[in-house]
């Protein structure tokens, strides 16, 4: 085994914790951190495996967008009592309690199907392109596209929660 | 260059909701104003550094008409003047996500300008926040969902084979590789664009998001969102993408002839004015779809303009909705009677509104059904060309009763102090009948200018 290898294993071990506590945590905002700590590990091995467009479009989406808006949304909500909380977690222990088993089971189950773990990389043109070259010279124009859904979601936290809240 | 019409609209909207809180409400509605009227007089008079082509020109013309008449409705649909400040902020984020959808050359960036329209499309439905209203943004959200995980799940086929997302370089794998895996490909994409444009039998949300939406997001959605988010961007994907092989064509011409009958049968027995909208715009994009089935140059040019014509005049059906619901207080048709007398200029351009959809001679509707049906016959596919004559009559039995419902007869009792919903449902359905009328009569100056061209792209 590489250590490129040993390294993509790394982190997509990182990753299934990570989503799984994002699945499991008590707090919704654990959880929305748990997401884009997920989202984050998932554009470095994108970046590992030649995929940078990619890469910058999972960090600037999942790990940048959609945790502004969940964050946005969760600090318009009630804060729970210690009770409720208590509840909420059992609650959630109860249904999600087999997933981590599930995951084990279903490693287990592939490692001795013995499904080949290649990491085939993208194939890239004649020079790696940079980051900045992706996001304003190729991808410019969902830049824009990536602003408007920004101002949408936060409208949509506005019009939806906010004076509900009130 | 094509840029400024997404960046101008989102500086707006940042100098607006920072830097200008006092009269934000007044400038919001001048700024949304000035961006929709600049849209319109840039794709007529000033296209080509905007848009694509000829195609790209006709809907941003669309967008730009429909936009400004929903803004024109929000002046007295919205009576809160915060509530009003965000439904522009709102309007202007759905046009460009719409403007967007209109401009691109790439499917990922096509995607982007989806979503886009779409979350400002489920904001704008449950904008009032009432139970029916959420309950229509919901059904639209998952599928919406639905949709956008098949369009997706496509785009990775397609990347399997391709260099990159452009429309170009997608053609030249599709064309590379015709295999199961293509074919699958392009049958999720279609799925998808079916969802998103509300065809039969993926329309289960339009006439719920219709319904519940407030009045001038109704006129916004029903008028042109799903026009360029399902309608535009099949044409689009078909004819840059796909192409036009025995399998899509009958495939799209299946849908749309099905489309039309279930929703002209289905507006036939529907009692709420709203509704029955809703299903004849079901019935009205399964003739744009059966246009494009043809995969002729013709019936492509047909489908463009029965789309830019059924963009404006159910604009105009909606806005008369709105105007009529305003003053009664009800969409219910069997609580109406009598309207026109009362509200002479909503009852003269409803009239206007139905005859174009029911394709009479000299308004705009009949030149694009014609086009559409000359298109089928040409292509032997006789038994479609029949099925659009005789819904055609199907539409002028429903729509036609609902105007005797409505405007004609007696004046319903507790309809006395019955008077024009307000200066800016005025204005929008007389802007719209005049370009229904207008097209119509100068339809073979239109035709020449703004529709024929686009079959020179499809000419390849």
């Amino acid at each position: 085994m590489t250590s490129d290898m040993t390294m993509n294993i790394v982190l997509l071990f990182a990753m299934t914790v990570s989503a799984l506590w994002a699945v499991m945590a008590r707090s919704l905002l654990k959880g929305t951190i748990g997401l884009a700590l997920t989202s984050a590990i998932i554009t470095i091995l994108m970046f590992r495996l030649n995929a940078p467009l990619a890469a910058v479009f999972e960090l600037s989406v999942c790990a940048g967008l959609i945790t502004v808006i969940f964050v946005s949304a969760i600090s318009l909500t009630k804060p729970l009592t210690h009770k409720e909380i208590e509840c909420a977690a059992r609650d959630r222990m109860k249904r999600f309690i087999y997933l981590p088993v599930i995951i084990v089971i279903a490693a287990v189950v592939l490692y001795y199907l013995r499904i080949p773990n290649y990491f085939a990389k993208a194939i890239m043109g004649d020079t790696a392109i940079d980051v900045r070259t992706i996001l304003w010279g190729i991808r410019h124009f969902d830049i824009f596209g990536q602003i408007a859904l920004m101002i949408a979601g936060a409208l949509g936290v506005v019009i939806l929660f906010k004076e509900a809240n009130k | 260059m094509h840029n400024l019409l997404i960046i101008v609209p989102i500086c707006g909207i940042f100098i607006l909701n920072i830097f200008l809180k006092p009269f934000r409400t007044i400038l919001a509605f001048c700024f949304a104003a000035v961006i929709f009227i600049s849209q319109i007089i840039i794709s007529l008079f000033y296209a080509s550094p905007f848009s694509l082509d000829a195609l790209s020109s006709v809907v941003l013309l669309c967008i730009g008409i429909v936009s400004l008449a929903s803004l024109l409705v929000t002046q007295h649909t919205v009576p809160d003047e915060t509530k009003k400040f965000r439904f522009i902020n709102l309007l202007i984020t759905a046009s460009i996500g719409m403007s967007g959808i209109v401009m691109v050359k790439d499917i990922f960036s096509m995607y982007v300008f989806l979503e886009v329209t779409a979350i400002s499309s489920f904001i704008l439905i449950a904008f009032d926040k009432n139970v029916e209203a959420l309950e229509g943004s919901f059904k639209y959200m998952m599928l919406s969902a639905i949709a956008t995980v098949l369009m997706l799940s496509a785009v990775a086929l397609f990347l399997l084979g391709s260099v990159d997302m452009s429309f170009d370089a997608i053609q030249k794998s599709l064309f590379q590789s015709n295999n199961a895996l293509t074919t699958l490909a392009v049958t999720l994409f279609m799925c998808g664009l079916f969802i998103k444009g509300g065809l039969v039998p993926f329309h289960g949300w339009v006439p719920d998001a219709y319904m519940t939406a407030p009045a001038s997001a109704s006129v916004l959605l029903a008028g042109i969102v799903t026009k360029v988010s399902g309608i535009y961007t099949l044409i689009r994907v078909t004819t840059a993408i796909f192409g036009f092989s025995d399998i899509v064509k009958n495939i799209l011409l299946a849908i749309g002839a099905v489309s039309i009958l279930v929703g002209a049968f289905a507006a036939l027995g529907q009692t709420d004015f709203k509704r029955m909208l809703a299903y004849s715009s079901i019935s009205q994009v399964g003739y744009i779809i059966i246009g494009l089935g043809t995969g002729s140059a013709l019936g492509i040019a047909g489908a463009v303009f029965h789309l830019f014509n059924h963009a404006i005049f159910k604009s105009l059906l909606f806005v008369n909705s709105a105007a009529v619901e305003k003053g009664t207080g009800t969409n219910d048709m069997q609580r109406m009677g009598g309207i026109s007398s009362k509200m002479p200029v909503t009852g003269f351009t409803s009239v206007v509104g139905i005859l174009s959809v029911c394709g009479i001679p000299p308004l705009s509707g009949f030149w694009s059904k014609i086009i559409i049906i000359v298109a089928l016959w040409q292509a032997g596919r006789y038994p479609y060309a029949v099925i659009a004559i005789l819904a055609s009559v199907l539409t002028l039995a429903y729509l036609l009763s609902m105007q005797r419902r409505v405007f004609f007869g007696k004046l319903k009792d507790g309809l006395d102090g019955l008077k024009e919903a307000g200066w800016g449902f005025m204005i929008a359905s007389s802007l719209l009948a005049v370009i229904t009328i207008g097209v119509g009569i100068f339809s073979p100056y239109i035709l020449s200018n703004l529709i024929l061209p686009i079959k020179e792209i499809f000419i390849k």
